[in-house]
């Protein structure tokens, strides 16, 4: 099962592919444990030896600058050796050559993998294949978890509220399609916020979605009464092209975050984003950029976060 | 010729309305008695059938033997050793071959690569459009006469319904059965997993239960219209099963199958990402599987087929999105029957009825029954006898099945097809 192919038998983390069916202690700890790495950034030195000699292959078969960014910066000051490798995924090319590509890098005595992948489940396919002594990573699998954005994201939320027990939290955007959403509203139960809110047209929300434990609201101005923490999701182009919208204008309309919105809101909410951001389509630049948004600390967060996470995976092999 | 004398087992025939202790007598590959021996019948071969289950051959609705044209998957000798094993003694083929059954070659081809397997009994299904793309008919007559039994579009919807309309035209025109899986493209929308709350939670592309029920009730008006025969395969959902209900209430010339694997798991068995789980249409949810089984009590579903789709290692090995979609399910075909029987879902004589009286009416065929006069097509099981899913008892090349290192109950231990004996469980099996 997902939840336990994670864990080895001493209930240690191994891969890291989903927050579900991680424990609220696990959780936890790893918030935790990202704490005591923060201070590292603002070090002269900033490297500690934890991996040193441990080699992790970044294995990207789908683009993104931040997330491969940080997972670098996050092993170099873990002292570890780092191979970033872009690779693109031909419709020919389908789970033989994943394996295929995993094999050839096996066999050149890697310790760790980050996968980022386009389809749902790659990550664990990898897991359930590799070589029983590498650990994987999932850095956004398809539509189904990116469970390090969303602990750089219970992260930030921690830092700035505190305790997780009183707060409301709206996911607003393209629930149905986001990764991330899917990842944070697990986190977000499992830590035992009040409530989850997730905000969309119902174009853009999956079947079943309250069995994710979330209430529903088409609605923005409604929907973000009483709300601590809002998060937007990024809105890609191609919902327009088929069909789950009308146009940016329209959506910007219905469901962009504007400074009036956000008045709707706690008035001392946090406007947080996993990034990039489309000004103009689901967030507006004074919102994006005014006092209440932590989209740039979560950046920042998400180094000391993949640095706990990539230490814990590799406690097996006597780091920490 | 050879005569054989299948002796003192439980006979159940569904169409003779037989269902107790007897002998079944065979000569010259036809079934020449039941319970009384012919005079001066002198027998080659006596299979003792004591507890054990003696019944028509199974005939399969649905079935993919990979061959031509993907060989590195199944080949006919594989496949029909399978079937053998399994009490199966005529298939069904869909006409997602490669190439496409659309031309009286193909399905030539088909019946030859049938006979060097030595196992005749597999009726090729003509494609119902050309390269099952929906834009122009096939040659159903010629297919007709090269032996074709019916025609269909495999798993490929037929997009355009005035190309649907007259296919089925068509095929009325030359009195052939349409079998067809209501599957629409655009809801059905690439989908792997039915659209619900598993879906959701693994980030697995959809499929609604309206891509079947809308096709479904599309199709069901053109029946209207045209006057086809129409056998819908492979119902997937509870809607389904009400519509095909109410479609024979109000008189339509129509009839249901189901496959075996959609009777016993639902969307809440999918081990996450296990790929042996990926099957279209999805497995759906406990109200769909309650409904399905409860057709199959009522009638309304008539048959169950195996839906066999055997895949190669490398088809499964993947993320389960981008995997291949399908179960090898012909030898889990009687213990999975079985197990509904166990569990008061049907009686035995409805479950060997969906297996072979009522395919052959569907198919309009002279089996799936232990008439006097028949090709005797026979299988005898022991309903008690357990084994394991394991490479050991396996026949079929593919193993992708989510029965694997199961332990189920009831094996076939003689497939006797037209009077010849396919299949004989090793002793040490027993």
């Amino acid at each position: 099962m997902t939840d336990n192919l994670q864990l080895n038998s001493e209930g240690k983390l191994k891969h890291f592919l989903t927050i579900d069916g991680l424990e609220k202690s696990l959780l936890t700890e790893i918030l935790d444990i990202a704490e005591s790495f923060v201070g590292i950034n603002d070090h002269k030195i900033k490297k500690v030896p934890l991996l040193r000699g441990k080699t992790i292959v970044n294995l990207f078969f789908e683009n993104s600058t931040r997330t491969r960014t940080t997972f670098e910066l996050a092993a170099n000051r873990l002292s570890a050796d780092v191979l970033s490798m872009s690779i693109s995924t031909s419709s020919t090319s389908k789970g033989e050559s994943l394996l295929d590509t995993i094999r050839n890098l096996e066999a050149m005595f890697v310790d760790m993998f980050v996968v980022r992948h386009a389809i749902s489940g790659a990550a664990h396919f990898i897991a359930q294949h590799t070589a029983p002594h590498i650990s994987v990573i999932n850095a956004g699998d398809g539509q189904h978890a990116h469970p390090t954005q969303a602990m750089l994201d219970m992260f930030t939320i921690r830092q700035i509220k505190k305790d997780f027990s009183n707060l409301r939290v709206a996911i607003i955007g393209d629930i149905l399609h986001s990764r991330v959403a899917r990842s944070q509203i697990q986190a977000l139960n499992t830590l035992g916020v009040a409530e989850v809110r997730v905000i969309a047209p119902k174009t853009l929300l999956p079947a079943h979605v309250e069995s994710l434990g979330v209430n529903v609201s088409h609605n923005l101005t409604a929907g973000l009464k009483d709300i601590d923490v809002i998060i937007m999701l990024r809105l890609q182009k191609e919902r327009m092209t088929s069909a789950l919208l009308p146009s940016e204008s329209e959506y910007f309309k219905c469901f962009g975050l504007t400074e009036d919105k956000l008045k709707i809101a706690k008035p001392d909410a946090i406007v947080m984003h996993p990034g990039p951001i489309n000004r103009g389509v689901e967030i507006e630049s004074k919102v994006a950029d005014g006092p209440q948004s932590v989209i740039l600390k979560q950046v920042s967060n998400g180094i000391a976060i993949r640095m706990a996470i990539m230490a814990m995976t590799m406690q097996k092999q006597g780091v920490m | 010729m050879s005569q054989i004398h299948i002796k003192q087992g439980c006979i159940i025939d569904p169409v003779n309305n037989i269902s107790r202790i007897g002998c079944v007598y065979i000569a010259d590959g036809k079934i020449v008695s039941v319970t009384n021996e012919p005079e001066g019948f002198k027998p080659d071969t006596i299979i003792d059938a004591h507890n054990q289950i003696v019944c028509p051959g199974f005939i399969d609705l649905s079935a993919r033997l990979r061959e031509p044209g993907q060989s590195r998957k199944a080949t006919f000798k594989s496949e029909t050793t399978a079937a053998a094993n399994a009490g199966v003694t005529t298939m069904c083929l869909q006409p997602d071959t490669r190439p496409v059954i659309d031309t009286p070659a193909v399905a030539e081809l088909i019946k030859e690569l049938a006979e060097k397997a030595d196992y005749p009994q597999v009726y090729p299904i003509a494609a119902l459009t050309r390269k099952l793309e929906g834009t122009e008919l096939s040659s159903m007559l010629s297919l007709k006469q090269a032996g074709c039994i019916a025609v269909g579009n495999a798993s490929q919807s037929v997009k355009n319904l005035l190309i649907l309309r007259r296919a089925m035209e068509y095929a009325a025109s030359h009195d052939l059965l349409v079998m067809f899986r209501p599957n629409d493209f655009w809801l059905g929308n690439n989908g792997c997993a039915h659209e619900g709350a598993v879906a959701t939670r693994y980030g697995l592309p959809g499929i609604p239960e309206e891509a079947e029920t809308i096709a479904l009730a599309q199709c069901l008006e053109l029946v209207e219209l045209t006057g086809c025969r129409v056998h819908f395969g492979q119902l997937s959902c509870k809607r389904s099963v009400i519509k095909i209900y109410q479609a024979k209430k109000y008189g339509l010339n129509v009839s249901a199958d189901v496959a075996i694997h959609q009777l016993h798991l639902t969307e809440n068995d999918i081990i996450p990402f296990d790929s042996n789980y990926h099957v279209l249409p999805p497995l759906r949810t406990e109200v769909d599987k309650q409904y399905l089984r409860g057709g199959l009590a009522s009638g309304t579903i008539n048959s169950i087929c195996s839906d066999h789709q055997p895949h190669d290692i490398d088809a499964k090995l993947g993320a389960f999105p981008e995997t291949e979609p399908g179960v090898s399910s012909l030898e889990t075909l009687l213990p999975l029957m079985l197990k509904l029987v166990s569990e008061h879902i049907i009686t035995l004589e409805q479950g060997i009825a969906s297996l072979s009286e009522n395919p052959a009416r569907v198919l309009r065929i002279k089996s799936g029954a232990l008439t006097v006069g028949f090709a005797a097509d026979v299988c005898i099981f022991d309903p008690e006898l357990e084994w394991q899913v394991n490479s050991d008892n396996w026949k079929s090349r593919g193993v992708n099945t989510p029965f694997w290192g199961q332990m189920l109950k009831g094996r076939v231990t003689h497939t006797l097809q037209a009077g010849r004996v396919i299949h004989c469980l090793e002793k040490s099996k027993r």
